[in-house]
């Protein structure tokens, strides 16, 4: 009997001539890229609009492996990029996806300026708790006692709790999904993807060949294993009480939703009351 | 191509060298700025704040000069011709992304009012400074533009200029003005837009199944799309083929940066302005830039009335430099005098290309004020023995 191969549904979404990609096996970042082109498929949103800008590291190397107008900037720089890229063209949906230490270490100042001014962007966190790229190092999302190239007595920096730092800074949208939750997250994708606002979604992710072998916890299944057995949904949680811990629970959930307008919309708004008809509107 | 009239404000002003470097980039139909406040250069900044909401343009005040950078090349792949401007600490700032702005080939401007460093320097006093940063600043091998204007005037006209030459090459262009430049006010014409030419974007003809990002026309230029143009092109800084996408060899290596190199240097006499006058029969040519050359007006005139054949040579384009000019005129004359506000930059290129044919000479300052004309005067002397 023939078979005739059948084409993987989120093929069209990726630049296939690039496949195999570079991350390791087990690693959670593929997953995310999965639910990302699940939630565009779903969606049947004209791709011409979406583009995706990514910084420096594992997860970094996104932008280059999705068939859209994807942008490989520098190491933390990907939300400014973004920022231009939105402002210059308000009709893209423009997607930063990047890790954590791009975002929120060398790139922290750039997040909370964007979060604080309702960019209308939608940040995808990938958090391995680990510089995956260059070797395993501590990052700021680094459980404190936990084992790293350069914490190899353990971490005694107390990490950033993403989805706090995200709301505290005027996020509209804040959710944290584990590499598990698939269905889940590429809900919160599909959501963030028809809003508008800036939009944080932090994604919990195994490196299992860095942080899980430095710290004895197995591999990717067992990783997965643990999300399973210690993740907690708890929709509209305080942010300030979902700190993780090592290998503690993990709470996971959509924390915060509200619509309010962008760093656009004011521009036009405030200008248009002030300079009537000679302001000639943006966008 | 001409300017778009809604940007251009025809007449005659009277403006500092920051407020007319904002309507030569409004003219030139600059629409997106991002930038930093930063001394001396700030007042670039405010003046397109206050006339963006009027010409269509979006105006936004980053956090940082890494932002600022960063934002600006975003915004060229968004469709804008896009601009910063800061001066020396943010200039350094800016160096990692004017490098992405290098590799990926994005046009850009980049305006520097220049005060003295190193360091926080001297944040309202004038500097030559950053001549070798301009070109060398980031890491790796590329070439970039670099432009000194020496008034307002100029300030006005180059930075329309510089808009054109990023447009064509490319390649982040530089505006490279100096506190004294920014800050004096002084007429300002501004012609009809109709007499302002414009290098439109080089957008590509091809369809999506044809284009090739990275793929070179004859002039070593390859053609551009913008997001959003259906093309689903991928961008990066890392080493790329002709497709965009990541190849890490060397040979990729090779034929990329020997392209990102050889695509100004071939061009450089399409893209040098130099000012020359009483070159012939010289025997020493002062060679300078910026409000330098201003100074060195009255030290040549001065000379001269000592009966001393002196020529002169402006530089109004930096980078890429005027080499073959400077080693043609180093067999005719005796020496070069450069004095530049630093403790001697662009004189090492001057000495290079002297080749020891003419003897090299700098008038250093370090900051804070311009020359003494006197001290300009004696090195022509000297350099006459």
């Amino acid at each position: 009997m023939m078979q005739t191969q059948k084409e993987h549904p989120i093929a069209p979404f990726l630049r296939m001539d690039r496949i195999p990609h570079i991350w390791c096996p087990t690693c959670g970042i593929g997953t995310t890229v999965k639910c990302f082109c699940s939630a565009l498929s779903n969606l049947k949103i004209d791709l011409k609009n979406v583009a995706i800008v990514s910084g420096i590291g594992c997860t970094g190397r996104v932008a280059g492996y999705i068939n859209i107008d994807s942008f490989h900037t520098t190491h933390g720089r990907a939300i400014p990029f973004a920022t231009g890229l939105k402002l210059a063209n308000p009709k893209l949906k423009v997607i930063v996806f990047s890790g954590d230490g791009d975002l929120i270490a060398i790139g922290g100042n750039h997040f909370i300026h964007a979060a604080r001014r309702n960019m209308d962007l939608i940040i995808i966190c990938v958090n391995n708790f680990i510089y995956g790229m260059t070797g395993g190092q501590v990052a700021p999302t680094t459980p404190l006692t936990a084992n790293t190239s350069t914490t190899p007595y353990g971490n005694n920096e107390k990490p950033f709790n993403i989805p706090h730092l995200a709301a505290s800074c005027g996020a509209t949208y804040v959710a944290r999904w584990t590499a598990l939750h698939i269905r889940r997250l590429t809900r919160s994708m599909e959501e963030v993807l028809q809003r508008k606002g800036f939009s944080v979604i932090e994604i919990v992710t195994p490196c299992a060949t860095l942080y899980a072998r430095r710290n004895r916890l197995g591999d990717g299944l067992n990783l997965m294993q643990f999300y399973h057995d210690n993740s907690e949904i708890k929709h509209g949680a305080d942010t300030k009480d979902i700190d993780i811990e090592f290998q503690k629970k993990i709470v996971v959930g959509k924390f915060i939703d509200e619509d309010k307008p962008t760093f656009l919309d004011l521009i036009n708004e405030g200008l248009s009351r002030k300079l009537g008809e000679k302001f000639i509107k943006y966008a | 191509m001409k300017a778009d009239p809604i940007g251009v404000l025809t007449g005659s002003h009277y403006l500092d060298g920051d407020h007319a470097c904002a309507e030569g980039a409004i003219a030139a139909g600059c629409r997106f700025f991002a930038g930093y406040p930063i001394t001396p250069s700030t007042e670039v900044a405010e003046r397109i704040s206050a006339r963006f909401p009027y010409v269509g343009g979006i105006f936004i005040q980053m956090e940082d000069e890494l932002g600022s950078m960063a934002a600006i090349l975003g915004a060229a792949w968004g469709g804008k011709k896009a601009m910063t401007v800061t001066s020396g600490p943010g200039f350094s700032l800016m160096m990692e992304n004017i490098g992405l702005g290098a590799m990926t080939e994005t046009p850009c401007v980049i305006a520097n009012v220049q005060r003295g460093g190193p360091s926080t320097g001297l944040p309202t006093l004038v500097g030559q400074q950053d001549i070798m940063q301009a070109r060398w600043g980031s890491h790796g091998d590329y070439e970039i533009i670099a432009i000194a204007p020496d008034s307002p005037q100029e300030a006005f006209d180059f930075t329309i200029k510089a808009f054109n030459l990023s447009e064509k090459y490319r390649v982040p262009t530089m505006v490279m003005l100096d506190e004294c430049v920014g800050h004096m006010t002084e007429r300002v014409i501004i012609p009809p837009a109709e007499e302002i030419e414009i290098e439109p974007r080089r957008y590509t003809k091809l369809s999506p199944e044809e284009y090739l990002p990275y793929k070179p026309c004859e002039d070593l230029i390859p053609e551009m799309v913008k997001a959003g143009d259906g093309y689903n092109v991928h961008i990066t800084g890392l080493t790329h083929n002709e497709k965009g996408y990541p190849i890490i060899n060397e040979e990729v290596q090779a034929v990329l940066v020997k392209r990102l190199v050889d695509k100004i240097n071939v061009n450089a006499e399409d893209i040098i302005i130099t000012e020359e006058e009483e070159i012939e029969n010289a025997e020493v040519i002062v060679i300078s830039y910026g409000i330098t050359s201003r100074v060195a007006r009255m030290s040549i005139d001065l000379a001269r009335k000592d009966g001393i054949k002196v020529g002169s040579m402006r530089l109004i384009t930096i980078w890429p430099f005027p080499e073959k000019r400077v080693k043609e005129l180093a067999k005719k004359v005796k020496a070069f005098v450069v004095p530049e506000i630093n403790a001697g930059q662009l004189v090492y290129e001057v000495e290079r290309c002297a080749c020891g044919n003419a003897n090299t000479y700098l008038v250093p300052h370090y900051g804070g004020g311009v020359h003494n004309p006197q001290d300009i005067f004696d090195k022509i002397k000297e350099a006459m023995k």
